[in-house]
This record gives structure tokens, sequence and C-alpha cells, in this order.
């Protein structure tokens, strides 16, 4: 069986969990607790593995990773975020999790070049969005400090999340649909937590959610550089 | 359906019997892992392995020890193929993989063929009263055999466990998180 893979969606995809993975491994040595350290770097590995098979797809892994500039990465402005407080981090892993298990689902039903990847990896992001679920439960329904925290971090990460939702070319899927079951998804996690759904726009007024365009919000350009610091001093390194 | 000749089975029964890297007490047989076995030539083989998760860093572990039993077999071209279709499931782990498992001390993986996806459950918060138990069947300590375990982390030493502890011996253990 041989499927072209469609560039753009393999680097969206792809990006989406590279740029994640790297935001979650910064947890590493920082985390609140042990038990967390463990989940969040789980978690990060889950997606990193995601990456290198999607981005494998389109060319050298190493290569897209390490020496592609910020505006070639495709990624969503809300997964390169930086990691704030736990609260944020929380609510970046709920908002994403509800995404990337709705598009992943509807991959894996599908026959597209993704199918294969999607059936598994959904697997993984099912308890990835459990995991993002049940801390916003525990913090939102918490006590004064986590629930206040909560809050302001749900409505931070507010607009980034209508970029999930434009069609990314070469993804067969139904995106208004997936839409509708995010915020559906999403609003009964919040209301559970005692949380309020965010009110205002889900997209910013600026560069409105052109993250797959490549603009990218200020943060990520700090990050890259720490990402891909090692490879670019000394090419080719290795363990 | 690709049938399979004698040295084909018979490679397959090496490349199966690697133990796991992570998790030496299991064969990558017994894990489930090892799909298939094509010969291509006289001294040339294909094997057909799948990841447990996407990002499992074993797997290039796994390829080499592959390579490295069957070139002793008299094999010359290996190649490792990793296929992701049809997902793993921890449904793919044998019998006899779980009893090593438990002997080992990690509570194996319950059956995820007729309930799909399994969620854990979540202790009281300030308003919401404890969660129901998601499953009839618990997750039993793999020391005492009790019941009567709870869950201290999702994610353990490995994506693919979860932390637990026994309530009845206290002792903390490994759980295969089912997949």
């Amino acid at each position: 069986m041989t499927t072209t893979v469609p560039t753009a969606a393999a680097l969206a995809l792809g990006d989406d969990a590279l740029v994640l993975s790297h935001r979650l491994g910064e947890w590493a040595g920082h985390a609140p607790v042990l038990e967390e350290e463990v989940a969040l770097a789980n978690i990060a590995l889950d997606l990193l593995g995601q990456a290198r098979v999607l981005l494998s797809t389109v060319g050298d892994e190493d290569e897209l990773a390490y020496l592609r500039e910020e505006r070639a990465f495709r990624n969503l402005q809300l997964v390169e975020q930086p990691n704030g407080d736990f609260a944020h981090t929380i609510v970046r892993q709920l908002y994403f999790s509800a995404y990337q298990h709705l598009l992943y689902s509807q991959l894996a039903a599908g026959d597209g070049p993704f199918a294969g990847l999607a059936a598994k990896a959904v697997k993984e992001v099912a308890y990835h969005r459990d995991h993002a679920g049940q801390w916003t439960l525990r913090l939102g329904d918490g006590t004064d400090a986590s629930h206040e925290r909560m809050v302001r971090a749900c409505t931070a990460l507010w607009r980034f999340t209508g970029e999930m939702f434009q069609p990314v070319d070469g993804l067969d899927v139904d995106w208004a649909g997936m839409d509708t079951a995010w915020l559906e998804s999403v609003e009964a996690v919040l209301r559970r937590a005692t949380l309020p759904l965010p009110e205002g726009p889900r997209s910013g007024a600026w560069s409105a959610g052109a993250g797959r365009q490549g603009v990218h919000t200020e943060p990520f350009g700090r990050m890259l550089a720490e990402m891909q610091h090692l490879h670019r001093s000394h090419p080719g390194a290795s363990w | 359906m690709v049938t399979t000749t004698p040295l084909e089975a018979e490679l397959l029964e090496i490349a199966g019997s690697v133990p796991d890297p992570e998790l030496p007490v299991l064969t990558l047989q017994e894990l489930g892992v090892v799909r298939a076995v094509h010969v291509r030539g006289a001294d040339s083989v294909e094997v057909e392995l799948t990841p447990t998760y996407t990002g499992c860093p074993a797997i290039e572990a796994m390829s080499l020890d592959i390579e490295r039993v069957l070139r002793a077999h008299g094999m010359r071209e290996i190649a490792v193929r990793t296929v992701l279709r049809p997902a793993w499931s921890t449904d793919d782990i044998t019998a006899e993989g779980r009893r090593k498992l438990q002997e080992f001390g990690i509570a194996p993986p319950r059956s995820v063929r007729d309930s799909g996806p399994v969620t854990v459950g979540l202790g009281p918060t300030r308003t919401l009263a404890d969660e129901p138990a998601p499953r009839p069947e618990p997750v039993r300590c793999p020391h005492c055999g009790s019941p009567d375990t709870e869950l201290l982390s999702r994610f353990s030493s490995t994506a693919c466990k979860a932390l637990r502890r026994c309530l009845a011996c206290r002792e903390p253990f490994d759980h295969f998180k089912e997949l």
C-alpha cells in the first residue's frame, strides 16, 4: 500500500506533537510532585514518538526538528505557549488533548495516510485527555487558590483554541463537527470542575491563529533556540 | 492470508525468543510485538515489529537484538520494519506473558477487547463525591492478590505502566495499563 503523504498535514500534526513534547519536557526537574514529573515526561514521550513517525514521512526527522527556522514550523500557537504555572500546563493539556483525540479518532476511522498512526496514537491520547481532565477537576474543584489559578489559565489560553479547527490541507475530517464536539467535551469537564467557560474570542486579533501558516508567538523563538542549540552547535552529535 | 514456510516459522520463533529490553522476564513473542517474518532470499529476511507505544524507546534495542539472533542463525541481510497497523494492544500479551508479569511484581493488564479504553477513577474533590469504580474488575496486587488497591499515578516508570498501591499489604506496584 502506498499513499502519498500530504506534506502540510504531516508537518501540522508532527509539529504540534514535537513542540508540545518539548514544552512538557521542560517540566523535568520542576514538577510539583514526583508522580507528575514522571507523568508529564511520559506524555512528552508519547508525543515525541508521534512526531518522529509523522516528520519521518516527509523528510529527515532531525533536520526538520533542529534545522528549520521558526517561520517554517506549522504547529498551533497553543502548544508553543510557555508552561506557566501548573494550572496553565494542565489547561493547555486539556484543550489540546481533547482536540487531538477528536482529530485522531476521525483519522483512524478513515483510510488516509495517517490512519495507522492515528489508530495507535488515539489510544495513548485517551490517557493524556484523562490525565488532564482529572487534574482539571481536582484543581478547579480544589482550594480557592487552585480554582483561581485554573480560571486564569482557562481564560489566558482560550484565544488559542479557535485555531485548532481551521482546516488543514490533506486532512479529510469534519472540522466544524469537531469544533462543536470539542466545545461540548471541554465545557462538560469545566462545569464539573466548577470552572466557568471562558468568554471572549477564540482567536487573537493580531495574528488570528496563524501558526499553521508559520506565524508564531514571541516565546516560540526562545523555545526553539534552546531546542535546536545542541544540534546546531554540534552537527551530527550522537549519544 | 499469506502462507508461512517452515523456515519462516522457525525464524519467527527465534526472533520472538528475544527478551524485551525493558522487561526482560518477557520475550517479544509473549509481549506480542513480532508480527511476521518474511524470507526474501537465501539469507535475506524481513521482520515486522510493532511498537507498544508510538514513542517506545525500546523499539531500537529490540530491532538490534532481533538482527543479532537472526544473524547468528545464518541470515545475512535482515530488515526490521516497524508496522503500526493494526495497533498493538495489551490484549496481544500472551497468557504466559501475563503470568510472568505477575510473578515479576507487575499487575498484568485487564482485557480491553470488550470494553474499549479504560478510564481511571478519581478521588473525591471539594464538592464531588468519589466516582463510582469505572470497571467491575479490580486491579489485583501482584504480591498478595488483594483486589483492594489504589491508583497513585497514571504514569509510572514507563509510559505503559501506572503506579498503584495495595491497601492490604501496603506495597506499591506497577500495573501494565490497558491499551
